[in-house]
């Protein structure tokens, strides 16, 4: 298969360069990474590599050419080339599932970058594609502080034109790592760096790599204002961008129809209420689930990649989404599959006002093995949530509908909730999760096999 | 028809090291420049009212020590005649030729100066008050705020008196009193108490902290401290100035603290060195987004942009460290980044200086701040009595450590006590740009027989190798 290899993303203020060499000919074997284009662009010279492996089979550019971004450069014949990379793993599935972005999940990868990190090593060895660092189960993120310094503070090791480069070439420098004595980053480590980045498909990585691309001056088109991210916002932008970059995700959709259970709810509301709390689909949804986890286990599981193995965990603590003027929180009910949706409702109740009103403490928001987020009181026909790593699934729930469903030969208003369950297909294969769902909605569909007080 | 109001691409207001620096940076990259200030030229407090005339004078405090000190060898000078009309005009020849200099640099480059006052009316206007006489409304783009900052004052000091100077007055040098209290053990009342003793002032010192030049590291000061004990009458540490009333003959001041002397002293002249405070009271800014801190310093972002896009803040009304090479630094930031240019204001180390005798100079991580932050250091440290270069100048009196990372050896701070501290410091400063290591300036081969030399040997200590200090180190490196 011809590919063509077309320049990629540099960073929001370098829209072309100078083509400074060709590294290739016509008929030369080129691997995935390796340089095949020196460009000059107006502060540096950066090498492009190839984004796949094969056979170089034209070459569009000249020496001394002007090359935008997007400007096709080659055609690569891909083929087994020295180390022909094979497309991801788990590449057969629905549109969701990502090509894993950096061939992360091997432990011998992981044992690797930690050995860049602790010696100055012999050659300048330009760091591996450089992975999230929240991404490694076991190895603790590098010890980056970005804008605050967190403790003693040690700047990154780079010096003032190095800093300026980076800058320029819209690189955090602290992201950086450095090759030589005592970590100390070069121009041409800044370099190996960028280079490092556009190995990556184009620039739709969101949760690949923390936040480098530079942003346009957004000024030069009206009005802005900052603001700066508070602490909840920043979490989840960092929790979300890991969650996402490192499981596949695939959201399973389906429908409940919930007419009964709509008169039972509304019978008991008021009794609810009494009690504090609120008899909302989202506690009734908790008791379901919590019971669903204990006839598929493998829905409260964690995977562990570095000593590849499924944590099982044997209790059932849900997360409940809750929305608040500082953003989402998700505080956790313990042991919801001993509450009584009763008990559920007034606890879920306490919990988000609690959280609304910050007074959430830390263990309240940890420990859940499942989510559920519902967003039916807003509005929405069905979402994909993104699964609360290191959980495996989440369960979103949308608004009722009332819809036309065939049954019995007629076709009859029925009250119907969409489910959206989203899950890392890493753990969990399509068809469990399709028999996890069915299982809920039944549950949904038969009220009467649900109590209120047990 | 009303006349359209000028307008200009970049203004700054205040044309001291920071704003003139800014203006200068901004010409040179093509932009239409104004700059504003209440001086006929450009050079601010630094070139008028600080930086300059102190040191011009301290160096004439410095050659008469030197030649008190020269009987020691052999050469003996009579009392010296000190004309101080003639110092003073020399002092203020300084600043002329100076500012002078400021005023062509700015007419070479056509920036447009304009002497007076400036308000702002809004984020892309403001109005000068002419010193001439008159008005103009000047519509920006940009404009960079570089008004500096003030002495502080104390409340209940009859700061009308004559005998009360702050800074400004002391540099007038109007005359040399019989006696001075000197309040406010920091380097600009140090600095100003080391030129009146050596122009025959008996100087005492009143220091409300526990030391003289407060947060800066003991070891650096203890040197400056002796000597300063030794020209003053006397310095008085953890006490205050209770009260302060004048009289016919003088100020009698009533102290409290420590080290208070039980009766109250009389004296010719106080000088007021307490601090300096930011010129953030800039009429109209409250018009704009611009916000101001507690400290009464104007907030700014990384590039010196304030809250307002248009409206940047450089110099001593955007923070710490209060010191000109910070604010010229920081006006190229900020005109770099109005110019499109992907910058910050990142330094890894400002260096400070004290020009007293012996001269204190510091850079990057001190000793003090470490403690602070729970930082770990090793410190290697190169006493000048074993420095060949200073026993020459008979100048044992000093001190040059290395404040290094314990795992990477990186140079983290550097700090020299000492004759020539401050022109030593910047080899400093490099390393820690640099993220030299101590291995560096061990082989970094420094030339002989220099005070240089000493932190080439600091390097040596930390290995516990000094050539010329025995300190070996229990573990082998």
């Amino acid at each position: 298969m011809a590919t063509e290899f077309r320049l990629p993303e540099l960073g929001e203020n370098i829209a072309a360069g100078d083509v400074l060499k060709v590294l290739v000919s016509v008929g030369d074997t080129v691997s995935r990474d390796q340089a095949v284009l020196e460009l000059e662009t107006e502060k540096a010279t950066i090498e492009v590599p190839a984004p796949v492996s094969g056979t170089v089979k034209s070459i569009h550019v000249k020496e001394g050419e002007k090359l935008k971004v997007g400007g096709l450069i080659l055609t690569i014949e891909e083929g087994a080339g020295k180390k022909a990379e094979k497309k991801a793993e788990g590449a057969h599935e629905a549109p969701k599932a990502k090509e894993p972005v950096a061939p992360l999940p091997k432990a011998e990868k992981i044992q690797a970058r930690q050995d860049v990190k602790e010696k100055a090593p012999e050659a300048r060895v330009a760091p591996p594609v450089p992975p999230p660092p929240a991404a490694m189960t076991a190895t603790p993120p590098a010890p980056r502080a970005k804008d605050e310094p967190l403790g003693p503070r040690v700047a990154a090791p780079a010096t003032p034109s190095v800093r300026r480069l980076a800058r320029e070439l819209g690189v955090e420098i602290d992201e950086v790592t450095g090759s030589g004595p005592g970590g100390r980053i070069s121009e041409e480590d800044v370099k190996a760096y960028v280079k490092a980045m556009m190995t990556r498909p184009a620039a739709a990585q969101p949760g690949a790599a923390p936040a480098v691309l530079p942003l346009p001056d957004f000024s030069r088109w009206g009005e802005i204002e900052r603001q700066p991210m508070r602490s909840v916002r920043r979490k989840t932008a960092e929790h979300l961008s890991h969650a996402w970059a490192t499981i596949p995700h695939v959201t399973h959709h389906d429908k409940a129809d919930i007419t009964e259970l709509e008169q039972l709810r509304k019978q008991h509301e008021a009794r609810v209420e009494a009690a504090g709390g609120k008899l909302a689909m989202s506690a009734i949804a908790v008791k379901v689930v919590a019971a669903a986890l204990k006839v598929f286990p493998q829905f409260a599981t964690s995977v562990d990649l570095v000593r590849e193995e499924i944590i099982y965990k044997k209790y059932a603590h849900i997360g409940v989404a809750v929305d608040t003027d500082r953003g989402l929180l998700v505080p956790v009910i313990r042991d919801a599959d001993k509450k009584s949706i009763l008990e559920l409702s007034v606890e879920l109740a306490r919990l988000a006002e609690r959280a609304r009103n910050r007074k959430t403490t830390l263990e309240e928001m940890e420990g859940g093995v499942f989510t559920v987020s519902n967003l039916g009181g807003i509005g929405g026909t069905h979402f994909s949530p993104i699964v609360n790593s290191p959980e495996v699934a989440i369960l979103g729930i949308s608004r009722g509908r009332i819809e036309p469903i065939f049954i019995n030969g007629l076709f009859q208003p029925r009250l119907m909730l969409p489910l959206s369950l989203s899950y890392d297909h890493r753990m969990i294969d399509g068809a469990d999760a399709a028999r996890f769902l069915r299982w809920v909605v039944k549950a949904f569909e038969q009220p009467s096999s649900l109590s209120l007080e047990e | 028809m009303s006349e359209k109001p000028n307008s200009t691409q970049l203004a700054v207001v205040g044309a001291g090291p920071g704003g003139y620096a800014a203006a200068f940076l901004a010409a040179d990259l093509r932009m239409q420049v104004t700059l504003i200030d209440a001086e006929a030229n450009p050079g601010g407090v630094c070139l008028y009212y600080g930086c300059i005339p102190s040191k011009a004078l301290l160096h004439v405090a410095q050659v008469l020590n030197e030649a008190r000190h020269a009987a020691h060898w052999g050469v003996e000078f009579s009392e010296p005649k000190i004309d101080l009309a003639k110092l003073r005009a020399w002092g203020q020849s300084v600043v002329r030729k100076l500012t002078g200099g400021l005023g062509q640099l700015s007419k070479q480059r056509a920036v447009h100066y304009i002497q007076g006052r400036a308000s702002l009316v809004d984020h892309r206007t403001l109005r000068v008050q002419k010193a001439g006489g008159g008005e103009e409304t000047l519509a920006f783009d940009h404009i960079i705020l570089a008004t500096g900052s003030r002495p502080a004052t104390l409340p209940h000091f009859p700061s009308h008196s004559p005998r009360v100077l702050d800074s400004t007055a002391a540099l007038q040098l109007n005359h040399v009193p019989k006696t001075m209290l000197v309040v406010g053990g920091g380097y600009i009342g140090l600095e100003l108490g080391t030129v009146y003793a050596a122009l025959g002032t008996e100087v005492s010192v009143v220091e409300m902290m526990p030391g003289l030049l407060p947060g800066v590291d003991r070891d650096l000061v203890s040197p400056l401290a002796k000597r300063m004990a030794a020209i003053c009458r006397s310095i008085l540490l953890n006490t205050k100035v209770a009260a302060v009333k004048e009289e016919k003959d003088g100020l009698r001041v009533k102290f409290e603290g420590a080290e208070a002397p039980a009766e109250e002293q009389v004296y010719e002249t106080v000088l007021v060195s307490v601090g300096r405070k930011p010129n953030s009271n800039i009429p109209g800014l409250d018009n704009t987004k611009v916000e101001i801190d507690s400290r009464g310093f104007i907030k700014v972002d990384l590039q010196r942009r304030t809250n307002e896009p248009t409206i940047f803040a450089i110099g001593d009304v955007a923070g710490e460290p209060m010191l000109a090479h910070k604010a010229s630094h920081e006006g190229r930031v900020a005109v770099e980044a109005i110019a499109g240019h992907k910058v910050a204001f990142e330094p890894q180390a400002i260096p400070a200086v004290v020009f007293t005798d012996p001269e204190i100079a510091w850079c990057g991580l001190t000793e003090t701040q470490a403690e602070k932050e729970g930082c770990p250091i090793k410190v290697a440290r190169f006493p000048w009595g074993a420095s060949g270069r200073a026993t020459t100048l008979d100048r044992s009196d000093g001190v040059t450590k290395l404040i290094l990372d314990p795992d990477t050896e990186r140079v983290l701070g550097v700090g020299i006590a000492g004759p020539g501290a401050g022109e030593l410091i910047a080899e400093g400063v490099l390393a820690v740009e640099m993220a030299a290591t101590a291995t560096d300036l061990k082989l970094t081969i420094h030339p002989h027989p220099t005070l240089s030399e000493t932190l080439m040997e600091s390097a040596e200590v930390f290995f516990g190798q000094s050539t010329h200090l025995y300190r070996p180190k229990k573990i082998p490196r």
